[in-house]
């Protein structure tokens, strides 16, 4: 599913490069359920973002369920990053002024998708996420645990080949921690293909797959005995 | 921009966040009325203006008699100078290349009365010409003329005014209303622009008044039309030349200022020229100042809504809107605010010009404020495009942010 070969990445400060990724291979395949960790300043974050098509890669090739992503311009990436990705972020960025329903029916609205359609669409997945009768409510009215759930069904609703998580459980108490990856899990066991950053021992057990970023390089990359969350 | 689900979507974030929407919308709503209601009040003054000095026609020379202060030719200071009928002859005669009508004013007052009303008003002598003078518009019968003078007929025009007081709804044409014991003809009713004053005087023929004066041929003051032709710098020679002839007519010391006035709608229209486009230059910087603080304003919100935003379009980023699509829809929302309430600003601000009418123009010299309709859109779509030019740099920057960055900002 993702393909990644001789990745480079490097950031100009001032006068100074930092080199943040220093040659990354690394492949992913259909429905595995990887766990990227590492300590502040591993390069984790820049992987994802490069993943995630927010951040452009220096050197290198990544393949995206066999689409070479290059030469991308800003619509472009907008597009594939409809069309081929979901993002889970630790801080939920639900939009605060639109219902949970509202929330999970805009990727397909920028799909294009008709309004009644989309509205069916995402009620389905707020039903999957167990809050179809949350639906009405504003992101305000809701639990931390239950906002996460809403934005994994936004990131579900456009129908993406990976789902990517950064930090999902970082902003919320080990309970509810269980309980959305208890979810994420669930998603996956249903053939998804998902990709976590995290820092926590706790929830990279809980994956098919863990990989060890120290300095931009790949430390350790070994499949892991999934523990069930809860 | 004609999407059936953009429009939603803009309906939906103007609708759920209704401070930001009333900021934005405000700021243009009220740049808009300030600029209408600053502008109509301008061409309301400009308008009062007009109205003083344009009663009378321009082409208008008034000459006036008064004391010598120097004594000249064996005659002594502090002498009267007077004009009479041979002098309007000879004047007439004299100068007919430049004069286009001629009228003495004889100025008087005295009781009018019809049945038993009766009222004092200003009466005064004056030949057909006259008319033409202060421009007096006849609602019903006519104007003195020539026979009348001649004749010395006992016959008045009367103004809309006094014709209210003394005959109410009553037609005046051809009654005969009391005046220092003689009845006179009432043949004519007329109405003038200079305001009320203007419309309560009496016209008579100067030949009857110098009749009941003791039989006298005194004139009062005499009021010259000029044939614009002339233009400016012969209205000036012909001044130069009628003053000279006159004093020397009268003996009067040539260094002498005192003695005969001649007043010149002519130099006075250069000043008022002066004075006017002076007043027109601080109308147009008040407008431009509104409309540049009214532009500064919605830049400012626009920014502030922008920033604001920062996240959301973050958000939308991450989930697959384009930076196209980013722009768009806050510019569509930008211009759909601004053009709504820039219209509801333009409508209030013709309203409260409407309202304010003339209840202004006592006090405070304003009379019939209007906007040009075209001036007051073109306004509104200067604050439009401002608006939505203030909205696009943001925005375009918002759309160019990396949506990590936007999201990162916990």
């Amino acid at each position: 599913m993702i393909k990644i070969k001789n990745l480079h990445k490097s950031y100009k400060m001032g006068s100074n490069t930092l080199h943040v990724l220093k040659g990354i291979n690394f492949e992913v395949e259909e429905g595995e359920l990887v766990a990227i960790m590492g300590s502040s300043g591993s390069g984790k974050s820049t992987l994802l973002n490069i993943l995630g098509m927010l951040d452009l890669l220096d050197e290198g090739t990544y393949d995206l369920d066999e689409v070479p992503i290059k030469n991308l311009d800003e619509k472009k990436a907008a597009n594939y990053r409809n069309k081929f990705l979901g993002f889970v972020f630790q801080s939920f960025n639900l939009i605060n002024y639109k219902t949970a329903l509202e929330n999970v029916t805009l990727p397909l609205y920028y799909q294009g998708v008709k309004r009644k359609e989309r509205e069916a669409s995402a009620l389905e997945y707020l039903d999957q996420v167990g809050l179809k009768q949350w639906a009405g409510h504003l992101p305000s009215e809701l639990s931390g645990g239950q906002k996460q759930r809403v934005a994994i069904a936004r990131a579900l609703a456009s129908k993406p080949k990976v789902l990517l998580a950064d930090e999902p459980t970082g902003a919320l108490d080990s309970k509810t921690s269980q309980e959305v990856m208890a979810l994420i899990q669930a998603i996956n066991k249903n053939g998804k293909t998902i990709l976590i950053v995290t820092h926590e021992e706790d929830i990279a057990k809980m994956c098919s797959r863990i990989v060890r970023l120290k300095d931009g390089v790949i430390m350790e990359d070994k499949k892991n005995e999934m523990i069930n969350a809860i | 921009m004609f999407s059936r689900d953009r429009w939603l979507e803009i309906f939906d974030s103007i609708k759920k966040n209704k401070l930001r929407t009333f900021l934005s919308g405000f700021t243009v709503a009220l740049g808009i009325l300030i600029f209408v209601v600053l502008f109509g009040f301008g061409n309301g003054l400009d308008n009062t203006f007009d109205k003083f000095f344009k009663d009378d026609a321009i082409n208008t020379m008034w000459i006036r008699s008064g004391r010598t202060s120097k004594p000249f030719m064996g005659y002594k200071a502090n002498r009267l100078i007077e004009f009479d009928n041979e002098d309007l002859d000879d004047i007439t005669s004299r100068f007919a290349f430049y004069i286009e009508g001629i009228t003495p004013r004889i100025s008087e007052s005295g009781d009018v009365g019809y049945k038993l009303k009766s009222n004092n008003y200003s009466i005064r002598g004056v030949g057909p010409s006259h008319q033409k003078n202060e421009m007096t518009i006849m609602m019903q019968g006519r104007y003195i003329n020539g026979l009348d003078v001649k004749n010395k007929e006992r016959n008045v025009v009367i103004g809309r005014l006094v014709k209210q007081d003394l005959f109410g709804d009553e037609d005046a044409i051809g009654k005969f209303v009391s005046g220092g014991g003689r009845s006179w003809k009432v043949i004519g009713v007329y109405q003038d622009d200079g305001g009320d004053n203007e419309e309560r005087i009496v016209y008579t023929p100067y030949t009857t008044l110098q009749l009941i004066q003791k039989n006298t041929d005194k004139l009062g003051q005499i009021i010259i039309s000029y044939k614009p032709e002339i233009g400016y710098g012969g209205a000036v020679a012909f001044e130069k030349q009628l003053k000279k002839y006159l004093k020397q007519k009268k003996f009067i010391d040539p260094t002498d200022p005192r003695g005969v006035f001649i007043r010149s709608a002519a130099s006075d229209l250069k000043e008022n020229d002066q004075f006017k486009s002076a007043l027109s230059s601080i109308i147009l910087f008040v407008g431009i100042g509104t409309l540049l603080a009214g532009i500064i304003g919605i830049s400012n919100i626009m920014v502030f809504v922008v920033k604001e935003r920062t996240k959301e379009l973050g958000i939308r980023k991450a989930i697959g809107a384009t930076p196209g699509s980013i722009i768009g829809m806050i510019l569509q929302e930008a211009i759909f605010i601004t053009s709504i309430s820039g219209y509801v600003g333009l409508i209030a601000g013709i309203g409260i010009l409407k309202l304010v009418g003339n209840t202004l123009e006592e006090d405070y010299y304003i009379t019939d404020p209007y906007v040009d309709l075209n001036t007051a859109i073109f306004a509104t779509f200067l604050l439009i495009i401002f608006g939505a030019f203030a909205g696009y740099i943001p925005a375009k920057r918002a759309a160019k942010i990396k949506p990590i960055e936007a999201l990162t900002d916990k």
